[in-house]
């Protein structure tokens, strides 16, 4: 995973909430079996909309996305991210994250930045009057800069220190493959196989 | 101080706890599909890496699958699962693929094989792995990293979950079902309710719930934005496992059992939350909006934006309203649909299937609508058939299908067409879920069967009765 310290970009101000990883992604882009090219599929459904914020040039090549509250919700589709990142998105921002999404985002190295909904609101409002206006997302400092604007966010030390170093998470499992095999030396004989009876 | 159900099965997991880490989890059980999984799989190949436990593996075909006869027509959906299988068979994973007799969504497979028990931890890449927390299990849906993470090392890291009660004490009346319980519940917490938390279904009504309506309940806890939902194992569950291909026999059967019966939640365990809901109080439940959380009692009407809380809840009602082309103030049972669809990891096993049957037989399907009944395995098919279930089904002149997740998702051929309305026991009414355009109205196998006869959302209690020389009183 290639490692995240701070990344300016072009704001997109997403006036939705609960934007579902099948408005991210619909099903019907799922069945690439890489993880490259799922950009057509962004979004697909409102794309069709030229009113829609990415079909604005200035907002067309935005890599940091400002959403409503419960970004990510539904499917666990992990293509959601893929096609976040293929379009260019560096960084996702909203008051609140699903569970499954914020966790593939960290693994992909798509940064997911809690912010206050007043602060979401200021970087709406900023980013519609200052249509290609960059955003500075700092995850040293924990900071988004946009203008006058400075708000703090908020992502996990855990998942901070994987996306600085870059670091992937199976080498860091497998360094306590020692641990692993003993657990499994104690588990109970009676724990199903799947191996056919 | 005690410990809930998710809290003891968690513990007994850890592989590893270091400071300022998360916990490192070993996972009792993987289940996999063609969709999510194979570029966990060439993970591993640029790796180098083996599939740790091909033995607590597991993959069938369910996403892409046509439910008519025949070969997958369309060439990316065939390589998809094509993908699957070459992988399967190159890392030694046991696969059910279509036309096996043990093909089925991923989540109706596990559980009728015996696979899911009580106290394992289960991870599939797919939400409604929720399903399986029926049995006391932690089970969770996870992303494609995930599924490379956990095949190459039977682990997880992962930060603890908060854990939430949910509480359904009474009886639930008639026509009333598991499908209800859980629409009103993510109704109440909303679809971020259950964020970071477990949920613990708990109290008499749930208890009353058999294990199929209690995989219902648990498959949706997604909905509502936990990643799992528990109820703790009882007798029923015990019931339902005794004599299962892959349940324990003998003196393993025993000590399994003395294992399982340790698996609830202490009395002086503290939940971080607790929702409680009257079963009395819950009617037949139906969607009117594009996300699971924008639900209503069937008997209500469609609700006005402008009672919504904030300027932002308001404009997103406005948005699914106008997307589901409803008028504020309609009453539901107004609302006329093209489409019934039965079926999903949700609705798609043989108690879901005897509840669409006990209101079809004798009646017909309205003209105007079109009626597509899925079952969620092979092994459901076969036993809808043996009980006579499909020719009641085909007599009402509704499609009785091949099994595979159908109309849940648009990514086989059923599909909605745009502006097509569909009543659907599935999981999702997001935008486009069924197909561009298609506008979605969750509700319960009885309702959608009653739906289907009258043409509009109906609950049972809304049809004539059938006349008697019309095959009625044939009960199971």
């Amino acid at each position: 995973m290639e490692a995240f310290t701070t990344h300016t970009g072009i704001g997109v101000p997403l006036r939705r909430s609960n934007v579902d990883t099948d408005q991210i992604i619909p099903a019907e882009y799922l069945k690439r079996v890489t993880k490259s090219g799922f950009e057509d599929g962004l979004f697909a459904a409102w794309r069709r909309d030229d009113t829609f914020v990415l079909n604005a040039a200035p907002y067309a090549a935005g890599s940091v996305l400002v959403a409503g509250p419960d970004f990510g919700t539904g499917s666990s589709r992990e293509h959601a991210v893929w096609a976040l990142m293929n379009y260019g998105f560096r960084v996702v921002i909203s008051s609140r994250f699903a569970d499954i999404f914020r966790g593939n985002s960290g693994k992909q190295g798509l940064l997911t930045a809690v912010c206050s909904q007043d602060d979401v609101e200021l970087l709406w409002k900023y980013l519609e009057n200052h249509p290609g206006a960059s955003v500075t997302v700092d995850l040293a400092s924990r900071t988004v800069t946009a203008g006058d604007i400075v708000a703090s966010f908020e992502v996990d030390d855990y998942t901070r220190w994987r996306l600085l170093e870059g670091l992937d998470d199976i080498s860091l499992s497998l360094r306590h493959e020692a641990d692993i095999t003993d657990y499994e030396a104690g588990r109970p004989a009676w724990k199903p196989v799947t191996t056919p009876r | 101080m005690g410990k809930t159900l998710a809290e003891k099965v968690w513990e007994s997991h850890v592989v590893r706890r270091g400071d300022g880490e998360p916990d490192l989890l070993y996972i009792d059980l993987h289940l996999l599909h063609e969709v999510t999984s194979p570029q966990a799989f060439d993970g591993l190949r640029i790796a180098g890496r083996p599939v740790r436990r091909p033995d607590l593996t597991l993959a069938t075909e369910d996403h892409n699958v046509p439910t008519t006869p025949g070969p997958i027509t369309d060439p990316i959906s065939a390589t998809q699962v094509e993908t699957l299988r070459r992988n399967c068979a190159e890392f030694g994973v046991t696969l059910y693929p279509m036309g096996d007799a043990e093909q089925g969504i991923v989540h109706v497979v596990g559980p009728q094989l015996g696979l899911t028990q009580p106290g394992m931890t289960i991870v599939c890449g797919d939400s409604h792995t929720s399903t399986h927390g029926a049995f006391g299990a932690l089970a969770f849906g996870i992303g494609t990293s995930e599924v490379e993470h956990v095949l190459a090392t039977q682990t997880l890291p992962l930060k603890p979950f908060r854990t939430m009660a949910i509480t359904v004490e009474g009886e639930l009346a008639e026509g009333v079902s598991a499908k209800d319980i859980v629409l009103a519940v993510i109704a109440k917490i909303g679809t971020g309710g259950g964020q970071g938390y477990v949920l613990e279904f708990r109290g008499s009504a749930i208890r009353a719930l058999s294990m199929e309506s209690r995989m219902t309940v648990c498959n949706m806890s997604i909905e509502a934005g936990a990643r799992a939902g528990m109820i703790a194992p009882d007798e029923m569950t015990f019931d339902y496992l005794r004599g299962r291909d892959h349940a324990p026999t003998g003196a393993e059967w025993d000590a399994a059992v003395e294992a399982w019966s340790q698996l609830v939640t202490d009395e002086d365990a503290v939940f971080d939350n607790e929702v409680v809901l009257d079963a009395a109080e819950l009617t037949p439940f139906v969607t009117w909006g594009t996300n699971p959380g924008q639900g209503a009692p069937l008997g209500s009407a469609v609700p006005d934006p402008e009672t919504m809380g904030d300027d932002n809840e308001k404009a997103a009602a406005q948005r699914a309203l106008d997307y589901m082309g409803l008028q504020a103030g309609t009453p539901l049972r107004e609302v006329a649909v093209d489409t019934v669809f039965v079926g999903s990891c949700t609705n798609g096993r043989i108690e879901d299937l005897r509840d669409v049957a006990s209101v079809l037989r004798g009646r017909r399907v309205a003209d105007s609508v079109r009626m597509l009944v899925v079952p969620g395995s092979a092994r459901v098919r076969l036993q809808a058939e043996a009980e006579g279930l499909g020719e009641i089904f085909e007599a009402a002149g509704a499609q009785w299908r091949l099994p595979g997740c159908s109309m849940c998702l648009a990514m086989n051929p059923d599909k909605l067409a745009p502006q097509e309305r569909s009543a659907s026991t599935s999981n999702r009414n997001f935008e486009g879920r069924q197909g561009k355009g298609g506008r979605t109205h969750l509700v319960s196998p009885l309702v959608a069967a009653a739906t289907a006869v009258r043409g509009t959302l109906s609950s049972p209690a809304d049809l004539e009765p059938v006349a008697a020389d019309a095959g009625a009183g044939q009960e199971h």
